[in-house]
């Protein structure tokens, strides 16, 4: 099949962008979207142009490295990461819109490549649970009843791409930030902190510059991994319940 | 003898003695403290962020030292260690099944075909409970059963359940607990986080390693960073093969520039091959994707007797057409013959014309993996129930519904146990240079078991290295260099030539072409079979290549930004020299074991046969120069609580 790609083009961070046209002939059905890229750019290469950026790395759906919005829709029409997004998903003589993540908390670095930095500075402000190497109790002391940890496991799953702030109409990362605050909060070694996190965390958001969530739920509809709206009504109990705290 | 020099023979010399379950204990009571207020005077830099690499930093910058730490992705929570399914062993005996510390050493040394460390594998297992212990503290979610503890499955056909897990995702649950516990530790100041940089030399003044040159990715800014001690935990160099289940980034760049100062490698030709990946749909394919081994449980696997069926829809092939190679060659372990047996005969059938699937570039790699009996036999649910994830990935990536049509595998490039040599302590040799994780070479021997890489990286991460490490500081700080000292000024020097270089040459071909022909060289003549005609071929064909890449490689672009291409091409060029060693390694090794099969050496049946009185060695091989032949030092490997033993599937 031949495509047509229009891509955002943009030389650094300092630079104006703007959308180029490139044919794609011969491509495979069974190509993945980056894989047709990678064919573009060795083209690009032969022709003297250069490559254009753009990130991935393992290409087997879960370092969450891989993030475009294709046709407007983060990771393109399927509900899966770009990586694993193959050509037989569009039709021969298709034209193709490839962007980089939308949202103003994650600068454009070069073409479709982007910082998200601002994911790991939100872990930084309390994603975690203090506890220092050596120092653990036998595992088995705690136990945690399995639905709450099969639960835990399913929004531990996030892989940080990126994709509920680049399809959220207000770039909010509340999906992102309710994920990690719903798995370490359902289980019981994450309670000595629950407050503080989720404040901490929250706090650290909005100065990003991420925006609010107004429940619109293009977030939990663009996820790869399929993390439910529902942790942002848990962000926003531990909020409240916090708040009551007193923090 | 053509392709190297012998050298002298290697000792460890912080091999300890005494009876095996008492060697790390006292090796931890006689590493030196370092006393608190000391060691925030005390620098160390971490390179890679994976599982070996994240532990560290976050257990180094909670004991109070100066930690820096690198990794070429975005964030470090992309390692990847993040991709690896199964799960992580331990030797918590939850089961009562008959599991012990003991066992697990025992299964891993006879795992890794009698070429790993003794004394090393011991205190793997001894602390692998440890490990549990730490993670789930640090909240992994692991699979746990109604009674709220936590549950096990047997792995990688052992026959006690010592394997913990978290669905088919453990990999990435145990390294978003390395990576908070490492990003709490950035909070606090003791960790400083460099992504998107990367490790394009290391500094070695007077004797010791001193710190790195390395590359921020985005800005092209060459930096010099400066510490007392140096870890390299950047993983391994599968890719060296191109195709491979290795993150596209994965590189041997750290460890080959610190093989270039005087840190040896070791075993390098042991690869990893598992049998059960997606095979190759075309010549764009840019990696492979790994399905896990458990699909052999249920899955019969065969080829056409006849090659002219090939072609043909393989719900049309009747029976008494199809060949259940595994189950005729191999009656009693059936399907379930070890990955590098398994491996072995899939490329076989294909080779003699029968393999399956599309043809790229003339040969159908590709045998059928069927359900089709297991879904007759437990009904469509119960197979959805036990594999759905992997059927729904397959399907996925293939656009073939495997429940209606036999899924197809192949084997593939997976992991290395080869990699830099380190004495007990972790310590390469080069002073101050210390290895962890896959990057180095001492627990898995030449072939790994299933769930022990991950449990080998936390192990070094979060308990080993902290001790090790711990001694060597106590005779620190040392004496400050600038950046000026001669060592500094050359290693900045050499980045910097060698990236004009490439983007000066403006040849006719991409990196990655010349890298994709390098990976045929190697997975043909230094994949799972390998023989004499073969290996001395790879090398001449190698060098050929490596000289036409310094002379025809097109690198568009500048250093001073975000450049892919320039990245490639620094990696690239390592991988030829690595490509090579492996391949003069190989040739040196002339018995089969583990992944690593030579064709003179096979018994009459056509099974792996090792030469132990000549070669239960280590291959420790230091770098003479480049177009020098490199130097072989042999460390000797003594078991004293083991006996060595053959092999028998049959």
């Amino acid at each position: 099949m031949n495509v047509t790609l229009k891509i955002w083009r943009q030389p650094d961070a300092a630079s104006e962008g703007a959308i180029h046209t490139y044919e794609v002939a011969d491509v495979s059905p069974d190509m993945s979207f980056l894989e047709m890229l990678d064919v573009l750019n060795e083209q690009l290469n032969d022709r003297g142009e250069e490559p254009v950026a753009f990130e991935s790395d393992c290409r087997e759906g879960i370092c969450g490295n891989c993030g475009l919005m294709i046709n407007g829709e983060a990771h393109g029409p399927e509900v899966t990461t770009t990586c694993q997004l193959h050509m037989r998903s569009f039709t021969d003589g298709d034209t193709i819109t490839v962007e980089p993540w939308r949202a103003d908390a994650f600068p454009v670095l070069k073409d479709l490549v982007v910082d998200r930095g601002a994911l790991d500075r939100m872990i930084q402000a309390g994603g975690y649970i203090s506890v220092n190497t050596g120092s653990a109790p036998e595992a088995h002391s705690v136990p945690v009843p399995k639905d709450d940890a099969d639960r835990a496991f399913n929004v531990a799953t996030c892989i940080g791409c990126g994709a509920c702030v680049a399809a959220c109409p207000n770039g909010s990362a509340s999906l992102f930030l309710g994920a990690k605050v719903t798995h370490l909060g359902l289980l019981p070694q994450g309670q000595p902190e629950r407050d503080e996190r989720v404040v901490n965390m929250v706090a650290q958001h909005d100065h990003e510059g991420f925006g609010g969530c107004t429940n619109i739920g293009a977030c939990t509809a663009a996820c790869p991994k399929e993390i439910p709206l529902d942790v942002i009504s848990q962000l926003n109990k531990d909020l409240r319940t916090a708040i009551k705290h007193g923090h | 003898m053509g392709y190297y020099t012998p050298g002298e023979p290697l000792v460890d010399g912080k091999a300890p003695d005494g009876p095996v379950a008492e060697r790390w204990q006292n090796r931890k009571f006689e590493a030196r403290l370092v006393n608190p207020a000391n060691r925030r005077k005390l620098s160390i830099i971490i390179v890679g962020t994976g599982l070996a690499g994240a532990s560290a930093a976050a257990t180094l910058g909670e004991a109070g030292y100066n930690v820096k730490t690198f990794c070429y992705q975005d964030s470090p929570r992309r390692a990847h260690s993040i991709a690896a399914q199964g799960g992580i062993n331990a030797a918590k005996n939850y089961k009562e099944d008959g599991d012990s510390v003991h066992r697990l050493f025992y299964d891993t040394v006879k795992g890794g075909d009698y070429r790993s460390r003794e004394s090393n594998v011991y205190r793997l297992a001894e602390v692998s409970t440890n490990i549990i212990d730490q993670c789930v503290a640090q909240g992994v979610p692991f699979a746990r059963e109604y009674g709220g503890l936590l549950d096990n499955r047997s792995f990688g056909g052992v026959q006690v359940s010592r394997t913990f897990y978290a669905r088919g995702q453990t990999g990435q649950q145990l390294l978003i607990g390395a990576y908070q516990a490492l990003e709490r530790q950035i909070s606090t100041g003791t960790v400083s986080m460099f992504t998107r940089h990367e490790m394009l030399e290391l500094i070695v003044a007077d004797g010791k390693a001193r710190g790195i040159i390395a590359r921020d990715m985005v800005t092209g800014e060459i930096q010099t960073h400066l510490a007392d001690v140096v870890v390299i935990a950047s993983g391994g160099y599968g890719n060296v093969f191109y195709l491979s289940t290795n993150a596209m980034g994965s590189n041997v760049t750290a460890a080959w520039r610190a093989h270039r100062k005087g840190a040896y490698m070791a075993n390098p030709c042991y690869t990893q091959i598992h049998p059960t990946c997606i095979p190759v749909s075309g010549s764009h394919q840019s990696k492979l994707t790994l399905m896990s081994e458990s699909l052999r449980n249920d899955g019969r696997i065969w080829v056409p007797k006849n090659q002219a069926d090939c072609d043909k829809d393989p719900r049309d092939i009747p029976e008494e057409d199809r060949d259940y190679y595994l189950e005729r060659i191999y009656p009693s372990f059936g399907n379930l013959v070890p990955r590098d047996i398994a491996s072995r005969a899939a490329k076989n059938v294909c080779d003699e014309g029968r393999g399956v699937g599309p043809e790229v570039d003339g040969t159908r790699r590709g045998v059928y993996l069927d359900f089709a009996d297991a879904i007759d036999r437990l009904g469509r649910d119960a197979v959805a129930n036990k594999y759905g994830n992997l059927f729904d990935m397959y399907a996925r990536i293939t656009g073939e519904d495997p429940y209606a049509v036999p899924m197809r595998i192949y084997p593939a490039v997976h992991y290395v146990m080869g990699g830099l040599w380190v004495d007990y302590d972790l310590q390469s040799t080069i002073p101050g240079l210390f290895v962890t994780g896959e990057a180095n070479f001492s627990d898995h021997g030449a072939n790994r078991l299933g769930a022990s890489a991950l449990m080998q990286g936390l192990a070094d991460g979060y308990f080993v290295l902290p001790h090790t490490i711990r001694d060597y500081l106590a005779d620190g700080p040392f004496e400050p260099i600038g950046e000026d000292h001669p060592a500094v000024v050359e290693a900045r020097e050499s980045v910097r030539a060698r990236t004009e270089h490439f983007l000066s040459v403006n040849g006719t071909r991409s990196v990655d072409s010349y890298h994709r022909e390098l990976g045929n060289i190697m997975w043909e003549y230094c994949g799972m079979e390998r023989n004499e005609t073969g290996l001395k071929k790879a090398i001449d064909l190698i060098r050929g290549l490596r000289d036409d890449y310094y002379r025809n490689v097109k690198v568009l672009g500048a250093s001073e930004s975000l450049n892919q291409s320039l990245e490639k091409a620094h990696r690239v060029a390592d991988f030829f020299e690595l490509g090579e060693l492996m391949c003069v390694d190989a040739l040196n090794r002339r018995e089969s074991c583990g992944g690593h099969f030579r064709s003179e050496s096979q018994t009459e049946d056509g099974e792996a046969l090792r030469h132990d009185e000549e070669f239960a060695y280590v291959a420790a091989w230091e770098w003479a120069g480049l177009d020098e032949k490199p130097i072989l030092h042999k460390e000797d490997l003594v078991y004293t609580a083991i006996e060595m033993k053959q092999r028998s599937y049959k």
